[in-house]
């Protein structure tokens, strides 16, 4: 980044949760570091001050649920030099995504008194449906690590260094004992991006895919094992439906599983 | 005492008890005992400073894509054969830093530090597939081209006290590849389990002046013809008991099968999650990273353990040159069969059967080289 002027930053917020936001200022130690290095335009969960755009950089977390989304991300991009999408929900929709599965008019009269101030859409989706997405972050929440290498290649000018390889990779980098092979339980890791840092098969639990599908999956073939394993088909294609239902191979995947089910 | 016969020291045997001060004599002088020890369900190679760290009556029974521990009432303290890593994961660390630089003006000046001396390691436990690995991994490491001084540090101070199997894991193949189970070669020190009416006995073989030096202040007495029988058969249960074999003619049959059908059949199954290659004790690719400080004033660049499933490491201008699976599993294996032999004179596979065992999907390499060996015999 040239000498001078500090790119400004914002974060803007969807159909979400706020965990992902949360996570840049979980950044403790590195967090002085981060508010030198930019200059925060727009972040509300941190501050009220408030810059006008152009920003250089926008983190976007939350998903494309509302009407009023649709036109707010709109807004967000055209002020946006370099927009980095974060957290499953603006990734791939989120959980929240269930609903594209579901009749969502039977949920909002079942749920509010008062049905007729409720304005949402049949689906939510990930914010690339909608507008040019420059980096997608995985994760549910994300990885604060990750998230600092984001911004850091993006204030340095560099290609950031997440790779898009399995969590296999991740578990076999840092000596975790493979779950599904030493004790047979059920894991999304060999269909998962890496990036969560281990978390479930560090404490002997299977992956719960929370970074979404790696980069070219074959999560049919995991199907498979995770029956022989002792799952059933309605447990196997519910296991694909968590924190990324709506992420391409896990949605086909179980759709696939649900046919077969009949 | 031990009376030196050539060089070394002729072989003595010992029992649990003496294991064990054997144990603790490796571990003096700073040196860093890495030994066999049961963690999350497997076996690991992780600091072991005592008898009772070990996994005594410990077995592993193992298949395509299981493993499961078992504790039994043997009296053994390395019934079991190999876990999911290697020796490589102390010699070729999975992250290594390799330079760092800092800013000057609009360049950068590589930092100069003084790398820290090589840990002495002494690894205990070492089997004769992965003696043959660590061989390999010399020629690869050091081969005339290009020669690794992080690598080449420290396996010159690793100390090897090699095991002898006396029980085969279900996925082992080595005596088809012509790496075990005994250990021939590249050992300080060898040991051999026996278990007989008297409980536990081990024999002790010396085979370097390291070897030497560490047996000379270890009181026991001389094995005599009986116990080198002994453990000649206790070893001959595990060629024996191995489930698998390598096909002959593999090599041949896999370079001229590069159309098979079969390359497409091993795509629908496998998940091109790479733990084939990261279990494996010989599979050595690494990608580079180059990381910065976030005021951009160091930058450090790393060596990491990747692997030739994944799409980024063949990426090129242009793109990946292995996009779908089965070009990336026919690479692998190809290059462990086949090609190894040429880039380096020997095999790449030494019939360890980690990435049969650590497969989740269990692909099986003897499997898959055989069903392609066959059909090529046949004329395919
Ligand atoms: S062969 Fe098995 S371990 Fe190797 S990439 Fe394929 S599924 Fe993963
Ligand atoms: S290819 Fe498989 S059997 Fe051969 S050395 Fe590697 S992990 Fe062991």
């Amino acid at each position: 980044m040239a000498a001078g002027k500090k790119p400004r930053l914002a974060v803007w917020k969807f159909s979400s949760c706020d965990g992902c936001q949360l996570s840049l200022l979980d950044c403790e130690d590195e967090l002085l570091a981060v508010a030198e290095a930019v200059e925060i335009g727009f972040f509300l969960e941190a501050t009220r001050a408030q810059v006008a755009g152009p920003y250089d950089i926008s983190l976007v977390e939350g998903s494309i649920s509302t009407p009023r989304d649709i036109k707010r991300i709109q807004k967000v991009r055209r002020q946006s030099r370099v927009l980095i999408t974060i957290g499953a929900c603006a990734t791939s929709g989120g959980i929240q995504a269930l609903r594209n599965l579901s009749d969502v008019d039977a949920f909002v009269n079942m749920v509010y008194a008062h049905p007729e101030f409720i304005s949402t859409l049949a689906t939510s989706t990930p914010i690339s449906d909608h507008v040019k997405v420059d980096f997608e972050l995985r994760g549910c929440p994300i990885d604060k690590y990750q998230l600092l290498e984001v911004l850091n290649a993006a204030l340095n000018g560099r290609k950031p260094d997440i790779p898009a390889h399995s969590q296999c990779i991740e578990c076999k980098l840092s000596g975790t004992v493979c779950v599904m092979v030493a004790q047979g339980i059920p894991c999304l890791g060999p269909v998962t991006q890496a990036g969560c840092g281990n978390i479930c098969p560090g404490c002997e639990r299977g992956c719960y895919g929370c970074f979404g599908p790696k980069e070219a999956p074959n999560p049919a073939a995991l199907s498979g094992r995770l029956l022989e394993l002792g799952m059933d088909l309605r447990q196997t294609r519910h296991f694909y439906r968590s924190f990324n239902t709506n992420a391409g191979a896990f949605r086909d995947e179980s759709a696939r599983l649900e046919s077969i089910d009949g | 005492m031990v009376s030196p016969v050539g060089a070394f020291a002729a072989p003595v045997i010992t029992d649990a008890a003496g294991l064990g001060v054997l144990v603790a004599a490796l571990g003096v002088d700073g040196r860093r005992v890495i030994g066999p020890v049961c963690r999350d369900g497997a076996v690991v190679y992780e600091p072991v400073t005592k008898l009772s760290d070990l996994p005594l009556g410990v077995i592993d029974e193992q298949d395509a894509g299981v493993y499961r521990l078992k504790k039994t009432g043997d009296s053994r303290y390395f019934a079991h054969a190999v876990g999911p890593q290697s020796w490589k994961r102390y010699l070729f660390p999975p992250r290594q830093s390799l330079w760092s630089a800092r800013r000057r003006g609009k360049g950068f000046e590589i930092v100069k530090d003084t790398p820290a001396p090589a840990p002495e390691y002494v690894f205990l436990g070492v089997r004769a597939c992965e003696l043959a690995a660590i061989n390999i991994h010399d020629r690869v490491f050091d081969n005339g081209d290009f020669a690794d001084p992080g690598y080449l540090a420290r396996r010159g101070r690793a100390l090897i006290v090699a095991v002898n199997c006396t029980r085969a894991g279900g996925s082992c193949f080595c005596a088809s590849m012509n790496c075990g189970p005994r250990a021939e070669q590249g050992y300080d020190l060898a040991l051999t389990e026996i278990v007989g009416d008297g409980g536990l006995r081990i024999l002790i073989e010396t085979g370097s002046e390291r070897g030497a030096a560490i047996m000379a202040g270890f009181e026991a007495p001389l094995a005599d013809k009986s116990d080198l029988a002994a453990a000649r058969d206790a070893v001959r249960i595990a060629e024996e008991g191995m489930g698998r074999k390598m096909s002959q003619g593999a090599r041949k049959a896999l370079g001229k099968s590069l159309d098979d059908p079969r390359w497409d059949e091993i795509a629908m199954r496998c998940l091109s999650c790479a733990n084939c290659t990261l279990v494996c004790p010989t599979c050595f690719c690494t990608s580079t990273k180059d990381l910065t400080s976030l005021d951009g004033k160091t930058a450090e660049r790393q060596r990491v353990w990747d692997s030739c499933f994944t799409l980024d490491f063949s990426y090129i201008h242009g793109g990946s040159i292995r996009r779908g699976t089965a070009a990336r599993y026919r690479q692998w294996i190809t290059h462990k069969l086949v090609h190894w032999h040429e880039q380096f004179g020997m095999s790449g596979c030494t019939g360890c059967g980690r990435c049969i065992t650590w497969c989740p999907v269990g692909i099986d390499i003897t499997q898959e080289a055989r069903v392609i060996t066959e059909s090529f015999v046949k004329g395919g």
